[in-house]
């Protein structure tokens, strides 16, 4: 025994490196593959309070692009309310409408940390459980698709970004509605991946991806991007396509987040899908 | 004369501070991230204790992690780097030991001796970074390829710093 711990003293310096090897295991592993909330990440209010203050120096740099996406959305909004649009029938008169049911919200929230470099990518933004945002929910900026949440905190949120290993989002081409995935194989930000086409069906470059509304994070039609090539590997009976995301994710600073509120509703029923 | 422990701390700081502030933002050609953070790492004077290093090294990658979500990769391929110092020390030195009161910086062992040093060691970090970061082999030349441009940047950040810290003495 004694030989043992001379042993052990002797070759320290080889234990303690398998000890910290461990523990940093531990947090790898644990942080990838349960949805525990571990303490060292951004959502912690040290590192979020920190990034949130980098964050309002370094916002100050995009103002202007900021201020033109918002315009634009403002824009594209005006020309889809009601009140704008001609009355062509005077026969009709309005009532009541009990025929629709709202089924999301959205809440705004900035981004406090971003990154496209890597293989799998993360956004932090400022708003938390307090501000009503939950696990699973869906995050859309203006020009489109942009993640999912993954944690959240009282006052910050981290979203896995469409850029990651882990994320498939349901999604579908807009003119023929065949449905497909959209994955992310790392490389180039601006490009994804679109599978799961069948070969009886003829994409054209340029034509539209959109999400499929099957997931209960995202509604129909959001927009994700545009096929810009399109290949059949050989003995293969799907499309590998490759579309351009028309979200510049390097860019985003305001993002919506989308809670459904049927989400309840839907989960129970499918439930029971899951156990088969 | 500031006393090194004071002065390894004030470089620990500021190379974070650096790290999390600047560099994470900087991506060249979309995916090229400079990590020049592990510079305090190496920068470790030669008579630091062994477990001193390894400890160093841990609470300088986990704060890293803290601020990119990364959990505990940066602290492990840091710890695996100070792993590796020593015996990367002992491979490139030509004389037996080194002199009380040299660091490992270009003004004291020359930059032949220091480029060598580092490159073993940032190659070592960030093989260790990205692999841990794909977590498999499915894309191994693609991740290397990662690895060897990463590299390239972080080394010569890493000698640009040492030739704007460090004048030479007259």
């Amino acid at each position: 025994m004694r030989n043992f711990f001379n042993f052990l003293i002797r070759q320290y310096f080889f234990f303690l490196f398998l000890i910290l090897e461990i523990i940093s295991f531990v947090l790898i592993v644990q942080y990838n593959y349960y949805q525990k909330s571990s303490f060292i990440n951004t959502t912690n209010n040290i590192s979020g309070g920190i990034l949130s203050s980098f964050h309002s120096i370094s916002e100050y740099f995009s103002l202007r692009e900021t201020n033109q996406k918002l315009a634009e959305e403002n824009a594209r909004l005006l020309s889809e309310a009601a009140k704008f649009y001609l009355k062509t029938d005077t026969l009709t008169h309005f009532q009541k409408d009990t025929i629709y049911n709202r089924q999301f919200v959205f809440t705004t929230a900035k981004v406090l940390s971003n990154s496209t470099n890597r293989r799998n990518n993360y956004l932090t933004l400022n708003k938390g459980s307090k501000h009503g945002i939950s696990i699973d929910m869906g995050v859309i900026s203006s020009n489109g698709i942009v993640g999912i949440v993954k944690e959240v905190s009282s006052h910050f949120s981290s979203v896995i970004s469409v850029l990651n290993k882990e994320t498939k989002i349901s999604a579908k081409i807009r003119k023929n509605g065949q449905i497909g995935t959209v994955i992310w194989e790392g490389g180039n930000y601006r490009y994804g991946h679109l599978i799961d086409i069948p070969t009886h069906i003829k994409p054209l470059i340029g034509d539209t991806i959109i999400t499929s509304g099957f997931s209960n994070s995202f509604p129909e039609g959001i927009l994700i991007g545009t096929i810009s090539d399109f290949k059949i590997e050989k003995g293969d009976n799907f499309y590998t396509i490759t579309i351009k995301f028309l979200n510049d994710f390097n860019s985003i600073s305001y993002v919506n987040v989308i809670k459904n509120l049927m989400k309840p509703e839907l989960d129970e029923l499918t439930k029971n899908n899951k156990n088969d | 004369m500031i006393n090194p422990f004071l002065r390894n701390i004030v470089r620990f700081l500021l190379l974070l501070f650096f790290q999390i502030a600047i560099l994470n933002n900087i991506h060249l050609g979309g995916f090229i991230n400079p990590y020049l953070y592990i510079l305090f790492i190496l920068l470790l004077p030669f008579e630091t204790p062994k477990w001193l290093l390894l400890i160093a090294s841990f609470a300088i990658g986990i704060s890293v992690d803290m601020f990119s979500d990364t959990t505990g990769i940066h602290a492990a391929a840091c710890v695996f780097m100070a792993f590796c110092r020593p015996a990367v020390i002992n491979l490139i030195s030509s004389n037996q030991g080194y002199e009380p009161g040299i660091k490992p910086i270009i003004r004291d062992l020359g930059f032949n001796w220091f480029f060598s040093y580092s490159l073993i060691l940032v190659f070592v970090h960030h093989l260790v970074l990205f692999f841990l970061e794909v977590f498999s082999f499915s894309e191994f030349f693609y991740t290397i390829y990662r690895v060897l441009l990463s590299t390239i940047f972080t080394l010569i950040l890493i000698i640009l710093s040492q030739y704007i810290i460090y004048r030479k003495k007259k």
